[in-house]
């Protein structure tokens, strides 16, 4: 029991993973179990907000320098790209299908 | 034993992510899905205060909640019939997707627990956005242009998806 207070109370690397991890765990639920085109997407945002959260807990308690909070900003570029190109992939499938189920988009199977 | 105030401030602030998480995840309403995200990218910010990295939380709060943010909720109120909650936010296979992510999860927080992870000498809080912009034009130079090149061809194609095919 002391033990638990004792881990609670000094917050180190080991609560910023965990965090990170639900976030994480959240996302890929939601990729699993969606069908809007967009809620999937808000799933992806949150998995790549998780791994850049990782990232700059590693670079402040595993190496000490600022190599980390660089691979996290190419993480919220790419997140931005990605956001802008899946968004407009989705308005695109809307005007075709008029809805944005992913399950109806799959004329490319036929 | 006392708890000192940045403790507290640490699990509300964990406590407000996983909660606007767990929001986006089982809301039943896509609206409320986008908007509780302002809860998570909001809190992820303050966590980067939090670890001394000041100019990438600066650039979370900029780019996340001030661009994606409300490019995703452009797109939902373009793409939906709001009123329509029945077909906006629909889920399948709700049970077995929850059992895979527990496992996943009960994998990671095990994973997490019993590594030794590599431990620095506490460093103190300096400012990093130059530290930064050295890297950036230093070592980081040829990541940094494929970056630029990367966001231009995201922008091109985004207006190549999304504009209306004009015919003769």
């Amino acid at each position: 029991m002391t033990e638990l207070i004792d881990f609670l109370s000094n917050v180190g690397l080991k609560h910023y993973l965990i965090v990170a991890a639900i976030l994480f765990s959240l996302g890929i639920y939601i990729v699993l179990t969606r069908r809007n085109a967009i809620s999937i997407l808000l799933g992806v945002e949150l998995i790549l907000n998780s791994a850049g959260l990782n990232y700059v807990a590693f670079s402040r308690f595993s190496s000490g320098n600022v190599d980390g909070q660089i691979y996290t900003i190419f993480i919220i570029m790419l997140a931005a790209a990605e956001a802008a190109i899946g968004l407009a992939i989705v308005l695109a499938i809307y005007q075709i299908f008029h809805t944005i189920d992913v399950e109806a988009a799959e004329t490319l199977k036929d | 034993m006392e708890i000192s105030a940045e403790v507290i401030i640490f699990y509300l602030v964990a406590l407000v992510i996983i909660g606007s998480g767990c929001v986006v995840a089982f809301s039943r309403n896509i609206v409320h899905s986008a908007f509780s995200l302002l809860g998570t990218f909001g809190g992820v910010a303050a966590l980067y205060v939090f670890l001394g990295a000041d100019f990438v939380a600066a650039v979370q709060i900029l780019i996340y909640v001030g661009g994606i943010l409300v490019l995703i909720l452009f797109a939902v109120m373009l793409t939906h019939r709001i009123s329509d909650v029945q077909i906006t936010n629909r889920t399948v296979g709700r049970i077995p997707g929850l059992i895979a992510v527990a496992v996943f999860l009960g994998i990671l927080l095990k994973a997490i627990n019993e590594t030794n992870w590599a431990k620095v000498k506490e460093v103190a809080y300096a400012p990093t956005t130059a530290k930064i912009g050295d890297l950036f034009l230093g070592d980081y130079l040829l990541p940094f242009q494929i970056a630029a090149v990367v966001l231009l061809v995201a922008l091109i194609g985004a207006i190549t998806l999304s504009r209306k095919e004009i015919k003769e």
